[in-house]
């Protein structure tokens, strides 16, 4: 029986049960249903939620389980001297599923009868050619250990799903029942439904805490993968980016981290003034007017896509730099530059500081205002003395949120930085010259994680090892930006 | 309300300060104060009162001009200050406002230490030479403001962790400290439990002998105990004004006899 039909009757029993439990409900209020303790609702509620909540859960683990435990099981069936040279259990495994489907997919067109079918006889049938017949082609003959495997797993599958069936289909009704034998008028079913509107939201918080585990954890593998070939505290501290395919790669994190961190730098050099003078313009000075019309055109630039940002940095911004200020400075000749990526990863970064910023000034009560003009302040002396102080630990979040974006951009830095990686062996001028190519980690981690990669090489696997160390570093930003902003929430509340 | 004490009222030089005419203030489409006519005496304490949303703290807010910063509010007529009309193009409303100073309705005190609050004005305006005339400053004014045996220990403690009846009295030594000519009070005493408002009373009969006052109540009997002079509002209009011994014992107008009796409000 295939899964929808078990869901439509479960789903079915559950309607009853609504509708039973609503009824009886009513019926021991004698049809007033003032005297209930929960409207009728909440008791076919009750009724649908005992209906679902463990026949799903049942089904959904049946589900996980039976899979894995056909496998197991199964796999043990096949002796070793079946599985060939060069070929695995696992690829015979695979061939037993195809047989078993096959069979199947045989009977159900008619091809086969269920009898037939799982009396088979390799010595017998050409099994090969009656699954060929019917679509399902296998890439070898079957061997007599294989097909038999293939029965027992039909076999195993069929009557797993059977019971399964039966079990899922009984604990709905069992459900249903057991609510609608309790649905009395004093019966608590408001609070229960309560409880599980609580289960609902915790296991939606939940399905994102445990993502997020499991991204680090995965993340977490594959780094120590990578630690056990290379030494980590080469990797660390090592002041030389220059992976090779043959073996004898310098892979130290820093020239990347540095590249990152400078390349950011300017990016906030740029975002944090202009958009902090932006906000503090739309907040306090500009008109409802100008406001309305101004504010959507300032967050326009958050709405373009970061590879434009990139053409930009790559056809305008990089070769002005280039032509109007390094070649004449004689400090760089390239159009890829640590300047070239920072302005423009900057301008992107506008609107991010300027849209949190305005909220947050905007959030300053306009009582502190009134108190600092009242006292005989003006305008500008009022916010920055008491609007920017109040609003900045806001403004702080705002400006390390905008950091964490700053450090995880990759279009930009790809586009208008180059692609070779800060050389800090030689010497300090170089390392911090802003016209000079730079690249950052997460660029490096696409590069080295793009083409033909073999991911049991050292230089391959650093790409974890690196995504990793950059989500530590937002991580650490991104729980530094939300204490400080919630402890600025606090002041007003 | 015969049990009540009223003010020895030695009104010597009745010199006038501030003097409004012909004033009509709208919110938009809101006609909130309608064509109303004071005269605010020097070293007087003139005290409004009037049912709740009557318009004292309109009217009190266009004496310093505080409306401007709504923008919906349109203020007509003339509001002279020493005989110069402070809506004039001319006069800068910031300076009006250092020697109008204003004590809010809700205490609004800025997330800054107690000793920043109230050194913020004299900071602003540069009344102090040094450090230590600053301290100074400060100092009196919390002593003015009845609140300094309560902080004199945590001057660097934010202002914002006060209880609201200090937030309030910390508010009026903030306004205090600026040394403004007229002070305008909007119900500074509504937060405050009895012995700060004696205080502050206290504070208002002393500023007197410098300033003229200007004192939004809800109380009668604090109308009553701190003014020299009193106008009660109604609707938008300023229905009677005089001297508080007058307007309280033998009330010209029907309506002011009805509120200060109880009767309406
Ligand atoms: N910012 C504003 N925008 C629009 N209308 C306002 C505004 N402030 C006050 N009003 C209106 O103006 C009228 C007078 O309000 P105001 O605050 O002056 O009353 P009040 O006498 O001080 O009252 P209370 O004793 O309750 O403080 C009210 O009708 C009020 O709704
Ligand atoms: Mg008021």
């Amino acid at each position: 029986m295939p899964l929808l039909w078990i869901l439509i009757l479960v789903l079915a029993i559950a309607t009853v049960g609504y509708f039973a439990a609503r009824t009886r409900a009513m019926a021991t209020a004698g049809g007033d249903s003032r005297i209930l303790h929960s409207l009728p609702n909440y008791y076919g509620m009750n009724a649908v939620l005992s209906a679902l909540v463990p026949s799903l859960a049942v089904l959904a683990l049946w589900l996980i389980v039976q899979p894995m435990y056909l496998q197991s099981h199964v796999a043990g069936m096949i002796p070793d001297h079946v599985i060939a040279e060069g070929s695995s259990r696992d690829l015979i495994m695979s061939d037993v599923r195809r047989i078993a489907s096959g069979l199947n997919i045989a009977v159900e067109q008619g091809a086969m009868s269920a009898n037939e079918a799982s009396g088979l006889r390799s010595e017998l049938t050409n099994v090969r050619e009656r699954l060929a017949e019917v679509g399902v082609a296998l890439g070898s003959d079957v061997q007599p250990e294989v097909l038999a495997a293939a029965q027992e797993y039909r076999s195993i599958a069929k009557s797993g799903s059977f019971f399964m069936l039966i079990v899922v289909l009984a604990l709905a009704v069992l459900g249903a029942v057991y609510a609608w034998k309790r649905s009395h008028k004093d019966f608590r079913a408001r609070n229960i439904v309560e409880k599980a509107v609580l289960g609902l939201l915790i296991a939606a918080a939940s399905i994102a805490i445990l993502t997020t585990l499991g991204i680090v954890m995965s993340m977490l593998m594959e780094t120590m993968n990578f630690f056990s070939q290379y030494e980590a505290t080469s990797f660390f501290f090592g002041i030389k980016w220059a992976p090779d395919f043959r073996g004898d790669s310098a892979l130290g994190i820093l020239p990347l981290l540095w590249g990152t961190l400078y390349i950011s730098l300017i990016a906030l050099l740029v975002a944090v003034p202009v958009g902090l003078f932006a906000a503090i313009y739309m907040s306090e000075y500009a008109g409802p007017k100008l406001r309305a019309v101004a504010k959507p055109l300032i967050e326009i630039l958050a709405g373009i896509p970061t590879i434009v940002y990139g053409l930009f940095a790559l056809l305008t911004v990089g070769p002005l730099l280039r032509d109007y200020f390094a070649k004449p400075t004689g400090l760089g000749e390239s159009a890829d530059s640590v300047l070239t990526a920072g302005l423009v990863m900057g301008i992107m970064l506008i609107p991010f500081v300027s849209s949190l910023s305005d909220d947050i000034i905007n959030a300053v009560p306009q009582s502190m205002r009134d108190g600092s003009l009242g006292l005989g302040a003006t305008k500008s002396e009022t916010i920055r003395q008491v609007i920017v102080p109040a609003a900045l630990p806001g403004i702080v979040g705002a400006v390390l949120l905008a950091t964490s974006r700053a450090i995880g951009e990759t279009m930009i830095v790809v586009m208008g930085a180059g692609a070779a990686a800060a050389q800090l062996d030689k010497g300090l001028a170089e390392a911090i010259n802003p016209l000079e190519a730079m690249t950052t980690v997460t660029t490096r981690i696409v590069s080295q994680l793009t083409g033909d990669t073999d991911f049991a090489a050292p230089e391959t696997l650093v790409a974890f090892a690196l995504g990793l160390t950059l989500f530590v570093i937002t991580l650490g930003l991104n729980v530094l930006a939300l204490y400080i902003v919630r402890k600025y929430r606090e002041q007003y509340e | 309300m015969n049990d009540m004490r009223i003010a020895e009222r030695a009104t010597s030089v009745t010199e006038s300060k501030i003097s409004a005419k012909g004033v009509q203030v709208y919110y938009g489409d809101t006609h909130a104060i309608k064509d109303v006519d004071v005269e605010i005496d020097d070293k007087t304490v003139t005290a409004f009162i009037g049912p709740s949303g009557c318009g004292k703290s309109t009217f009190l807010r266009t004496l310093n001009r505080m409306n401007d910063t709504i923008d919906i509010c349109r203020v007509q007529g003339d509001i002279l200050l020493d005989g110069e009309n402070i809506y004039d193009p001319k006069v800068d409303p910031v300076q009006l406002r250092a020697k109008v100073g204003m004590v809010f309705q809700k205490p609004n005190p800025f997330p800054k230490s107690i000793y920043d609050n109230v050194a913020y004005g004299p900071r602003i305006h540069g009344l102090a030479k040094n450090k230590a005339d600053l301290d100074d400053i400060v100092e009196k004014s919390l002593r003015r403001g009845a609140i300094w045996d309560e902080v004199k220990d945590r001057l660097d403690a934010p202002g914002t962790g006060l209880s609201g009846g200090q937030q309030q009295r910390l508010c009026i030594a903030r306004a205090v400290a600026t040394e403004p000519e007229v002070l305008l009070m909007d119900e500074p005493c509504s937060a405050l439990d009895p012995i700060a408002t004696a205080q502050v009373e206290e504070l208002i009969d002393d500023l007197r002998t410098k300033f003229s006052v200007v004192i939004v109540t809800h109380s009668m009997q604090q109308a009553a105990r701190v003014s020299q002079k009193t106008a009660f509002f109604h609707l938008g209009n300023l229905v009677e004004f005089g001297e508080t011994g007058q307007i309280f014992t033998n009330p010209i107008d029907p309506r002011t006899e009805a509120y200060i009796t109880g009767r309406i409000g």
